[in-house]
C-alpha cells in the first residue's frame, strides 16, 4: 500500500501504512533517541546554528500536521510563523515582557489569525483554498510593511533575551538552546499526540475521502477549522520563539517565500511522516548556513533539490526509509 | 570543535584555509568577513567585488612585513536583517571573524551592528545608507564608511536647489530607508530655500513607475527626487525618459545612485541625471589604477564606491590592527581607528570621527550625454567638489550617545 | 475642472490607460498560464523565469548577432518556445498523473535554477534595451503623453490574445485540443497524438510568456528578477478569472490592470496588494473564478 503507484493515486497522503503496536514502540524508541540527541548535540554542534534547526523543524511538524494528516495545502504559513514573532519581539522589547510571556504573546496571536484566515479558507477546496490562504498571507505582510511598531524593512532589533520566568538569563546560549529544545519537544509531543487522538483519526478519514466523512454525519469544517488553527498555533509558538533566539523579528518570516520555503523543508523530508519535517528543516537550514558563501548558486542549488526532490524522492527522505523499513515513522 | 561531526567537518572542508591558521608563531592572526549581497538586488554594487576589492588592499598592504597574517572570509546575506545576523554570530562565535565589512542594505547593517557591539568585534559598514549607524543607534564598534542619507540630501538636494530646482516632487520608495531620504532631503531643500509641491510612497519592489511618474509631471515641480535605490532607480530613470519627463523641463535628481546603476541603464537614458557619490574610478591616476586592477578580476566592470569603501576600510583597519597586534578587544582597535587619521589613494585623507563617521569629500556628478561618453564605463562629468566638514551631518546633531554633548 | 474624489477626471484617464497597458503584460501571461493548467493541469511556477528569459534573449540577439526589435518579437518566443518543449519533455512529462502541488514544486525549482543561472552570468542591475525608432516619441493626448512604444504594447497584446482565442474557440485543433482536455483517452483513441499536443501546448505557453518578454524589455529593467516580481501577481489573475479559463484570464488580466491603475492614484501603498484582496472576495462569493467552471 506503500508503493510508489499509492503515492500517485493519493499524492498527499504519503507513505500511510496501517499501525500497530510495534510501530508505535519503534517511534517510542526514536522519540527517547531525539531527546537524548537534544542533550548531546549543542556539546559538538554550534548552539545558535541548532536553535535554528528546532525553530524551522516545529514550524515545519505544525505545518506537516495541516498537510500531511489535514490534507491542506496552505501557501500562507509565513502570515502565523511571522506575525507571531512581531509580537513576540515587540512584547520582550517595549512591553517589557518576560520571555516566557512574550512566547505566549506571540503564540496567542498566531491562534487568533489562524482562527480569522482559516474559517475564511476552510470554505474552499484544493488549489484555491491555497490560493486564499496565499492572498490573506500577502495582506499580513502589507500590515506588517505598514504597521509603525514592526519597524518596516529594519524589523524589530535587539529584542531582549530576558530571564526566563525572570530567574534564569536567556543571554547565555546554551540557557536559550535549553528552552528551545524543550519548547521544540513538547510541541513535537503535542502534535504526536494529536496525529494518534480519535481527533486525528477522523482528520485522516476526511483526507482521504471527504464526502465519506461527510456521509458518516462528520462535521467535516469544523474538524478543518481545529486543525487549521492547531497548526497556526504550532507556527506562531516557532515564530515567537525564534523572535527571541535571534532577538529580531522582520520581514523575511512574513514573506510569501517563507511559506514556500516550509512546503520545501516537508516536501524534502516527507509528507505526512511522523519526523519527516525535523529531517527536512536540518538539510534545508544546513544548506543555507553552508551555502551562504557561495552566493548566487544557492538558488541554483535549491532549484536543483527541488527538481531532484519531485523527480525522485517523492515521498521524502523519511517517507523513503518509512518504505523500506516498512514501518510508519 | 570542527572535524568531531560530518557536518562540522564538510564546513571545515568549505572554510578556505581554516587548517592554516595554526598557532601563529610571531604573527597575528586575523579574519575578515565580507558580509554583503551577493545574489540580490545590490549584487553588483555589493557582492564579488567586495571581496575582490579586499583582496587587492591585502596585496596593496602587504600583511606578512607587519606581523600579520591575514584571511578573507566572505557570504551573503541576501539583503534579510536575520540572515546578516544569523551569519554575524556564527562568524564571531565559532569562525573567529575579527571584523566585518561591506554590509549592504540598512536594515541588514543595523543588525550586524548591534550583533558585533555583543560580541566587541570590529564593523565597519561601506554600502548601508542609514545615518543612524552614526546616529541614534551609534556603537563604539561601528565606523561607517562611505557615504549616508544625510550625505546623499546635503550633496543633491543643496546642490539642485542651488542651480534654480526650488520645487520639488518625491517619487519614495514605501520603506524606512525611502522615507528616510524623504526627509533628510527635505530638510536641506527648505533650508536652503526650495519647497516640496508632493510626493508619491511607491511599493516595493515596482516594475512599472508610469503612473507615479504622470502624478508627478502633472505636479508641475521642478525636480523629481527619486527616493529609491537599485533596480527601482533604473525602472523610474528608464520610464521618465520614456515619457518625455526630462524634455518638458522637468529634472531627475537620483538620491541614490550607483555607477553600476548609470552603467545599466546607458547613458542614453541617463544623460543628464545629477547624483552624489564619494568615488568614481575615472577621477585621477589612482583611481584609475585601482579600477584597472579591479576590473581585471571582475569581467571588465569598474568598482563602485561601495568597493572602493572596502579597499579602504580594509586599508585603515590593517593599519591598525599592525599598531595594535591584537584584535581581542574590537573596541580598542575601533579606538586606534579613530585615533589615526586615514589615508588611501581611493578617498585621499580624511578623518573617523568620535561618533563612528568616516569623512572625506563627496561629488557632484553629471551623466553624459552619449556625445560625450567615450566607453561604455565613461559616464560622470563632475560638477563639484563638497568638502567632507560641510556634506555630513555635524557631529553633535546626530543624537548619537558617544558624542560627548 | 471635474474631479472625481479630489483627482481630476483628466489625469484619471491617463491612469486608466496606464493601468490598461499594465493589464496587457498581465494579460498575456495569464493566458499563457491559463493554457498550460487547462490543458495539462501543471501550475507553472517557471512562468515569470520564462518571461525573464525573452527580455534576455532580446537583449541577447541584439548584442551578440546584431539583430533588433523586429527580429526579437519572432525569435525570442520561438527560443524561449523550444526552450519550454525540451522541459516538458525532459521533466514535466513525468508528473501529469500526480498531485497538482508537484508540478508547482518542480516548476518553482527549475524557475530558482533559470533565475539563479542568469543572475550569475548577467548580474542583477539589469542590462540596456531601447525602444525600436519606428515606435519611440509619443503623442501628446488632451489629458496626457502617450508613449508610442505603449500604445504599441496593447495594440500587441490585444492582437496575441484575440488570435490565441480563435485558435482555440474556432479552428480544427483548437478543437482537438479542448477535446484532449476533457478526455485525452478518448482523444488518443481517435489517433490524436496526445502526448504532442501537451508538449507542444506547453511550449506555446511558455511562448507567450517569451513574447511578453520582449515587449517588456525596453521600458522595463531587463534583469534577472524581472519574472520573479510578477509572476505572483500573474497566478492571482489566472486564480480571479477561473482557472484554466483562457477568455476569463484574458478579460481579468486587463480589468485587473484597471484596478491596479486606480489604486495607485488614491493608495498607491497598497497597489501591489490590492490584487490580493481582490481574489480572496471573489473566491469567496465565486468558488470557481469570475469565468472558471464550478467542477
Amino acid at each position: 500500500m506503500a508503493d510508489t503507484a499509492a503515492l500517485d493515486a493519493a499524492p498527499i497522503a504519503a507513505a500511510v501504512v496501517p499501525e500497530n503496536r510495534d510501530d508505535k514502540a519503534l517511534q517510542r524508541k526514536i522519540f527517547i533517541g531525539l531527546a537524548l540527541l537534544l542533550m548531546v548535540a549543542p556539546l559538538v554542534l554550534y548552539p545558535v546554528y541548532l536553535m535554528k534547526v528546532l525553530c524551522f523543524a516545529l514550524f515545519a511538524l505544525a505545518f506537516n500536521l495541516l498537510l500531511g494528516y489535514g490534507g491542506l495545502l496552505s501557501f500562507g504559513h509565513a502570515a502565523y510563523f511571522g506575525m507571531a514573532s512581531y509580537l513576540s519581539a515587540y512584547g520582550a522589547k517595549v512591553w517589557g515582557l518576560s520571555p516566557e510571556l512574550a512566547i505566549l504573546v506571540g503564540t496567542a496571536t498566531a491562534a487568533l489569525l489562524g482562527l480569522v484566515f482559516g474559517s475564511l479558507a476552510i470554505r474552499r477546496q484544493g488549489i484555491y483554498f491555497s490560493m486564499i490562504t496565499l492572498a490573506l498571507a500577502q495582506m499580513a505582510f502589507f500590515f506588517a510593511l505598514q504597521a509603525k511598531f514592526t519597524g518596516g524593512e529594519d524589523g524589530i532589533q535587539a529584542v531582549p533575551r530576558g530571564a526566563l520566568f525572570g530567574v534564569i538569563r536567556l543571554d547565555d546560549d546554551r540557557a536559550m538552546y535549553g528552552l528551545v529544545a524543550v519548547v521544540f519537544f513538547l510541541g513535537m509531543l503535542t502534535i504526536y499526540r494529536i496525529i494518534h487522538s480519535p481527533f486525528g483519526q477522523v482528520l485522516k478519514a476526511i483526507r482521504d475521502n471527504e464526502s465519506r466523512a461527510v456521509s458518516l454525519g462528520y462535521r467535516v469544517n469544523q474538524y478543518k477549522l481545529a486543525v487549521f488553527v492547531l497548526s497556526a498555533t504550532l507556527a506562531g509558538l516557532a515564530g515567537a520563539t525564534k523572535a527571541i533566539v535571534f532577538q529580531l523579528a522582520s520581514l523575511t518570516d512574513v514573506h510569501w517565500s517563507m511559506s514556500g520555503e516550509v512546503v520545501l523543508m516537508t516536501l524534502v523530508g516527507g509528507m505526512g511522516t511522523v519526523f519527516g519535517p525535523i529531517v527536512g528543516a536540518l538539510v534545508i537550514v544546513t544548506m543555507e548556513t553552508y551555502l551562504a558563501q557561495f552566493g548566487a548558486w544557492v538558488t541554483v542549488i535549491q532549484g536543483c533539490v527541488f527538481v531532484l526532490c519531485v523527480l525522485l524522492f517523492r515521498e521524502g527522505v523519511v517517507g523513503l526509509i518509512a518504505r523500506r523499513l516498512r514501518k510508519p515513522l | 570543535m570542527n572535524g568531531r561531526f560530518p557536518l562540522a567537518a564538510l564546513a571545515g572542508a568549505f572554510m578556505a584555509g581554516v587548517a592554516l591558521t595554526a598557532p601563529a608563531s610571531a604573527q597575528t592572526a586575523v579574519k575578515i568577513g565580507i558580509l554583503g549581497d551577493r545574489s540580490g538586488a545590490y549584487s553588483d554594487i555589493s557582492g564579488e567585488g567586495s571581496v575582490v576589492a579586499a583582496r587587492l588592499a591585502l596585496e596593496d598592504f602587504k600583511p606578512e612585513q607587519h606581523g600579520l597574517k591575514v584571511e578573507i572570509v566572505s557570504a551573503d546575506h541576501q539583503n534579510k536583517p536575520d540572515v546578516g545576523a544569523a551569519i554575524a554570530r556564527q562568524w564571531y562565535d565559532r569562525d573567529h571573524v575579527d571584523m566585518i565589512t561591506d554590509g549592504v542594505t540598512s536594515s541588514v547593517a543595523l543588525a550586524i551592528s548591534q550583533v558585533t557591539k555583543e560580541k566587541n568585534k570590529v564593523f565597519i559598514d561601506t554600502g548601508a545608507g542609514t545615518a543612524d549607524l552614526t546616529g541614534s543607534q551609534c556603537s563604539p564598534n561601528t565606523i561607517h564608511w562611505v557615504y549616508d542619507t544625510v550625505a546623499l540630501a546635503n550633496g543633491t538636494g543643496g546642490a539642485m536647489v542651488k542651480r534654480g530646482g526650488t520645487t520639488w516632487f518625491f517619487l519614495t520608495a514605501d520603506y524606512v530607508f525611502g522615507q528616510t531620504l524623504q526627509r533628510d532631503t527635505t530638510n536641506v531643500i527648505n533650508k536652503n530655500g526650495g519647497k516640496v509641491v508632493g510626493s508619491v510612497k511607491t511599493p516595493f519592489p515596482t516594475a512599472d513607475f508610469s503612473s507615479f511618474l504622470l502624478q508627478a509631471q502633472s505636479s508641475g515641480a521642478k525636480v523629481i527626487g527619486l527616493a529609491n535605490a537599485g533596480a527601482d532607480t533604473i525602472n523610474s530613470i528608464k520610464q521618465a525618459g520614456e515619457f518625455g519627463i526630462t524634455e518638458g523641463g522637468q529634472a531627475l535628481a537620483g538620491l541614490l545612485v550607483f555607477s553600476s546603476d548609470v552603467h545599466s541603464l546607458g547613458t542614453k537614458v541617463a544623460q543628464g541625471l545629477v547624483l552624489t557619490e564619494p568615488f568614481y574610478w575615472d577621477l585621477n591616476d589612482q583611481t584609475r589604477a585601482f579600477s584597472d586592477r579591479f576590473s581585471k578580476q571582475m569581467k571588465g566592470s569598474k568598482p563602485t564606491s561601495n568597493h572602493a569603501g572596502v579597499y579602504s576600510d580594509v586599508l585603515h583597519y590593517l593599519k591598525a590592527v599592525a599598531e595594535t597586534k591584537s584584535t581581542a578587544d574590537g573596541a580598542a582597535t575601533v579606538a586606534k581607528m579613530k585615533a589615526m587619521p586615514t589615508d588611501d589613494p581611493l578617498f585621499g585623507k580624511g578623518v573617523v570621527r568620535a561618533d563612528g563617521r568616516k569623512i572625506h569629500d563627496m561629488y557632484l556628478f553629471e551623466v553624459k550625454k552619449p556625445a560625450e561618453s567615450k566607453g561604455e564605463w565613461d559616464l560622470y562629468n563632475k560638477l563639484e567638489t563638497i568638502p567632507g566638514d560641510q556634506v555630513f551631518r555635524p557631529l553633535g546633531d546626530g543624537n548619537c550617545s558617544l558624542v560627548k554633548g | 475642472m471635474m474631479t472625481i474624489f479630489g483627482v481630476p477626471t483628466q489625469a484619471l484617464f491617463g491612469q486608466l490607460l496606464l493601468g490598461l497597458i499594465n493589464g496587457s503584460f498581465y494579460a498575456i501571461l495569464s493566458l499563457g498560464l491559463a493554457i498550460i493548467f487547462g490543458l495539462l493541469n501543471i501550475i507553472n511556477f517557471a512562468h515569470g523565469a520564462l518571461y525573464m528569459m525573452g527580455a534576455f534573449v532580446a537583449w541577447m540577439l541584439l548584442s551578440y548577432f546584431g539583430l533588433g526589435y523586429w527580429w526579437a518579437l519572432g525569435l525570442a518566443p520561438l527560443v524561449v518556445g523550444v526552450f519550454g518543449v525540451v522541459l516538458e519533455r525532459v521533466l514535466i512529462a513525468r508528473l501529469y498523473k500526480l498531485d497538482h502541488l508537484y508540478g508547482l514544486l518542480l516548476t518553482f525549482g527549475l524557475a530558482l535554477i533559470i533565475q539563479g543561472l542568469f543572475r550569475n552570468q548577467y548580474g542583477v542591475s539589469g542590462l540596456p534595451y531601447a525602444i525600436p525608432p519606428e515606435l519611440s516619441g509619443g503623442q501628446r493626448l488632451p489629458f496626457m503623453f502617450l508613449p508610442n512604444y505603449r500604445a504599441w504594447v496593447v495594440v500587441a497584446s490585444l492582437t496575441v490574445c484575440i488570435a490565441t482565442w480563435l485558435i482555440i474557440e474556432k479552428t480544427k485543433l483548437g478543437a482537438y485540443l479542448r477535446a484532449a482536455t476533457e478526455n485525452p483517452t478518448l482523444v488518443q483513441a481517435f489517433g490524436v497524438n496526445v502526448p504532442l499536443f501537451l508538449t507542444l501546448t506547453y511550449g506555446f505557453g511558455v511562448a507567450l510568456a517569451g513574447f511578453a518578454g520582449v515587449l517588456a524589455a525596453p521600458i522595463y529593467s531587463v534583469n534577472p528578477n524581472m519574472g520573479a516580481d510578477i509572476i505572483i501577481v500573474v497566478f492571482a489573475v489566472v486564480v480571479i478569472g477561473g482557472m484554466g479559463s483562457i477568455i476569463g484570464s484574458v478579460i481579468t488580466g486587463f480589468a485587473l490592470g484597471l484596478v491596479e491603475g486606480l489604486t495607485k492614484v488614491f493608495y498607491p501603498e497598497a497597489s501591489s496588494t490590492v490584487i490580493f484582496v481582490i481574489m480572496v472576495l471573489v473566491l469567496l462569493v465565486k468558488p470557481a473564478g469570475l469565468f472558471g467552471r464550478t467542477a
